[in-house]
């Protein structure tokens, strides 16, 4: 029995590997980033938050996501880019991620939201080697989809607080 | 077809850790002597579920562990062994080791069987010379009787299978002890049409002829007690009056009104592991993470939603029609009763979460009974308001603390029985834990009557640790105050029970931590009392909002002193900028909470804000808000658990427009503020004060 279920398991797991990853993307600042449409729980609507003392500059605040406390990023401030104002068009995209071994829930502001892509992980290409930019750690590779780059977000660095972004880091803290 | 029993153990664990601790519970109550056979048989019942699950489950080493306990256990509720002290502590220690089994197995790691076979070696001793012990099963034990022939009545109830029991089973059991002859009625099975097929119709009447006691052949029907008729008749004469440990004293009684040669029916009476033990078994338990719900509170659950279905049909179709002025009004009606639901409902499922305090009570006994025989001392432990209910979150983090207290209570505050009739006391000490709600807190008092706390020594290692001054005047409750003192312990030995230095401060630590409070009073030679304070529930809040420029805090009501305006006259800078404002005989320490949180726009001139002054570790501050909002309770919230600690913010909630606000944590904040040294408990500012005051 228990073999019957190994040979199973690794069916589905090729079966996967076969199969394309969807990818939801999103704009920010004309470029267009990508992540694991898995680890995406919904999209929102921007709206006001409750700031939290001594945060990092690109945590704006928390929400109340129907009675769950839920911290929000600003993602143009954890890349270094520049702030804009928040729009019609600004969204939150809230996701799921496992960070050391705790389902944290966060919510993500960017410009816009853009597309779901199937891609095959494969012909995802390394990060080229910035040397001096923190931020390709946030990258987990770059695809092209028709005449396209994107960028896939490592989403589990980007939520871990701890890891920092350039120096305009933990005020108090 | 085999069927994976694994998806069982977590059942089995469970209800064998529950039945050990019966069995603990049981065995604490037991005097030799004057022991009374429904403990013996609840400790003997709660034993055989072990051995037969384990037995079941394939766990063996616990099963021929549990084997020889059950045996000793059989022969002393038979009346064929005495008990006594030696046997219990035995017993007692076999429940430890079974524990161990258990939650090694647990584990899936492979169980230490060395302190297992010395007990088993142990019992054997006991029970050898007189008994054989290799014997297969514990009623074998009493081999030698002649052989008699019952007549036993087995009638069960229709819903006997749905019980999961199989008579056919029982009657091939039947028919180990000795010859059986069986005879099926069959009179009762209705028609094809009537007839149901998970219904039991069937009876029988049982000639058994066996040396084995009567008390076997009721084991085997043991699981049916109560969902079968059963009668066990001796034919031919020779009774023996004492053989059923199943009858009641007024059987007993019965029985020697009428003649000793009548068969005699003696009904089973309805005592049983599902009604008797089940209650008790829902004891203790205070780790696992499911908790037993009374049935009358799930009930009252489910009435208030089906109200609350009913309004809400109601306001739907209300909303549906033309608004009229009517409408309105009937609306708002709807509305209010919709609130009143809801409120209700809030708190029954608050209620849901409160668990008499007899949880983490019941571990005491033992832990008394062993610490006092370690020490040499007599002590009798007494418990009071047991039913007191408190939420199961709070019941979790109070046990350590507790155990603590009473560990201290035993080993410094009881003298020996030589010192206490030297004082002309009771040479047995008495420790009484006694819970009861007062206000929105519940206040679990530990007491002693010893010898009270010695104010003379706790000044002179207070004065020699450096925490007080030699000089200083302390009234007896100041000094009684020091033992909560970080690094304080006046043990004059450190001992395996108490007194390792990292005494009461962790406990006071640990309370705080609760937002409870934990105070001492004593009387030199009378004794000691350790009153520890708890709000019921963790999970709701009196609170305070306030604003702090465009953002909203909550302070809890608890640690608020008072709210003031400033009187600017009053206020004096101290070194480092600190602001100290001079309230009645105290200064107290002014904190910005703008400047803390990092917050612009808020009021920064101190005649236009208000200070509210709160209290945390026995340490005043001042909070600097804006201005003081409505007060409310709050339902408490992680901000942890989606994000980070933060410093000064003890959690979140949702205010009633939606919008999060942040509860403030005073202890915190001094931490935040710089104001305290870490390590120590003084304010730096209280130094500083000194040298303003003189």
């Amino acid at each position: 029995m228990i073999t019957e279920k190994a040979s199973i398991n690794e069916q589905v797991m090729l079966a996967d590997r076969d199969d394309d990853t969807q990818f939801l993307t999103f704009m920010m600042a004309s470029e267009e980033y990508g992540m694991d449409i898995l680890a995406v729980q919904e999209i929102r609507g921007w709206e006001e938050v409750t700031a939290i003392p001594n945060a990092p500059t690109y945590v704006n605040g928390a929400i109340n996501l129907r009675g769950t406390i839920v911290p929000i990023i600003d993602l143009r401030v954890r890349f270094g880019l520049p702030q804009i104002e928040y729009g019609a068009l600004t969204v939150v995209i809230v996701v799921s991620v496992v960070i050391k071994e705790a389902t944290k829930i966060m919510g993500l502001v960017v410009d816009a939201v853009s597309d779901v892509y199937s891609i095959n992980q494969e012909t995802a290409k390394d990060v080229p080697d910035f040397q001096d930019s923190e931020n390709s750690q946030f990258v987990q590779g770059l695809v092209n989809v028709g005449e396209k780059m994107v960028v896939l977000l490592n989403l589990k660095k980007i939520l871990d607080l701890e890891v920092k972004q350039n120096e305009q880091l933990v005020v108090g803290g | 077809m085999s069927i994976d029993l694994s998806q069982f153990f977590d059942v089995f664990f469970e209800e064998s850790f529950e039945g050990l601790d019966i069995m603990e519970a049981e065995l604490l109550n037991l005097q030799p002597g004057y022991e009374d056979s429904e403990t013996i048989n609840t400790i003997f019942r709660a034993a055989h579920s072990i051995k037969g699950g384990s037995g079941t489950f394939g766990f063996t080493s616990v099963a021929n562990f549990t084997h020889v306990l059950e045996t000793l256990l059989d022969q002393i509720r038979d009346g064929r062994r005495q008990l006594t002290a030696e046997h219990v502590n035995l017993l007692l220690q076999s429940v430890d080791c079974l524990r161990a089994l258990l939650t090694a197995l647990q584990a899936e790691e492979e169980p230490d069987l060395s302190n297992a076979n010395e007990l088993k070696v142990k019992f054997e001793e006991i029970l050898g010379g007189k008994e054989n012990v290799s014997s297969d099963t514990a009623d074998s034990t009493s081999q030698g009787q002649e052989s008699q022939t019952y007549q036993i009545d087995f009638k069960p109830l229709p819903h006997l299978f749905k019980t999961g029991n199989e008579p056919l089973y029982m009657l091939s059991e039947l028919s180990e002890l000795g010859d059986l002859e069986t005879h099926a009625f069959c009179d009762a099975i209705p028609e094809i049409d009537d007839f149901n097929p998970e219904d039991c119709y069937l009876s029988w009447r049982l000639y058994l002829t066996t040396s084995y006691p009567e008390s076997a052949i009721k084991e085997v029907f043991e699981w049916v007690e109560d969902d079968a008729e059963i009668s066990i008749t001796l034919c031919g004469g020779l009774f023996e009056d004492d053989v059923s440990v199943f009858t009641t004293p007024e059987l007993e009684s019965e029985k020697k009104e009428t003649s000793s040669n009548e068969t005699q029916n003696i009904d089973v009476p309805k005592i049983n592991p599902a009604t008797k033990a089940k209650p008790e078994a829902s004891k203790k338990s205070a780790e696992s993470t499911s908790i037993r719900v009374g049935i009358d509170k799930v009930d009252s659950l489910i009435n208030m939603v089906g109200e609350l279905v009913i309004t809400q049909a109601m306001l739907t179709q209300l909303g549906e029609q033309e608004p009229t002025e009517n409408t309105l009004a009937a609306m708002q009606e709807g509305l209010a009763q919709l609130a009143h639901n809801t409120r209700d409902l809030q708190e029954n499922v608050m209620r849901i979460r409160m668990l008499p305090i007899s949880f983490v009570f019941s571990r005491f006994p033992r832990l008394v009974r062993d610490t006092s025989q370690k020490l040499n001392k007599q002590v009798e432990l007494k418990l009071l308001g047991e039913q007191t209910e408190l939420d199961k979150t709070v019941m979790e983090k109070i046990s350590d603390p507790m155990v603590h207290l009473v560990r201290n209570s035993l080993d410094h505050g009881l003298e020996t029985p030589e010192d206490r009739i030297k004082a002309g006391k009771d040479p047995v000490g008495t420790v009484t834990l006694n819970a009861f709600h007062q206000g929105g807190n519940i206040v679990i008092e530990i007491m002693d009557d010893g010898r009270g706390l010695n104010t003379e020594k706790i000044k002179s290692k207070a004065i020699a640790n450096g925490l007080i001054q030699a000089t200083d005047e302390l009234t007896i409750e100041e000094i009684n105050e020091l033992i909560f003192r970080p690094g304080f312990s006046t043990a004059d030995e450190v001992s395996d029970i108490s007194g390792r230095g990292v005494g009461m401060d962790v406990v006071r630590r640990n309370i705080q931590a609760l937002n409870g409070s934990v105070e001492v009073t004593s009387a030199k030679g009378v004794g000691s009392t350790f009153t520890i304070r708890l709000p019921l529930t963790l999970a709701i809040l009196d609170g305070q909002l306030v604003k702090v420029a465009k953002h909203t805090y909550i302070i809890p009501l608890i640690s608020i002193v008072e709210s003031l305006q400033i009187d600017i006259k009053k206020v004096s800078k101290v070194g480092n900028g600190l602001e100290v404002l001079r309230l009645r005989d105290e200064y107290i320490p002014i904190l910005r909470l703008y400047q803390l949180f990092n917050h612009g726009g808020a009021i920064e001139e101190l005649d236009k804000t208000l200070l509210v002054v709160v209290e945390s570790d026995n340490h005043k501050v001042g909070l600097l808000v804006d201005d003081l909002l409505a007060q409310q309770q709050v339902v408490i919230k992680s901000l942890e658990a989606n994000y980070q600690k933060v410093n000064g913010i003890s959690g979140a909630t949702i205010l009633g427009d939606g919008r999060v606000s942040l509860i403030v944590d005073i202890s915190g904040l001094i931490k935040l503020s710089g104001l305290k040294r870490p390590g120590t408990q003084e304010l730096l500012v209280e130094q500083e004060l000194d040298e303003v005051v003189s």
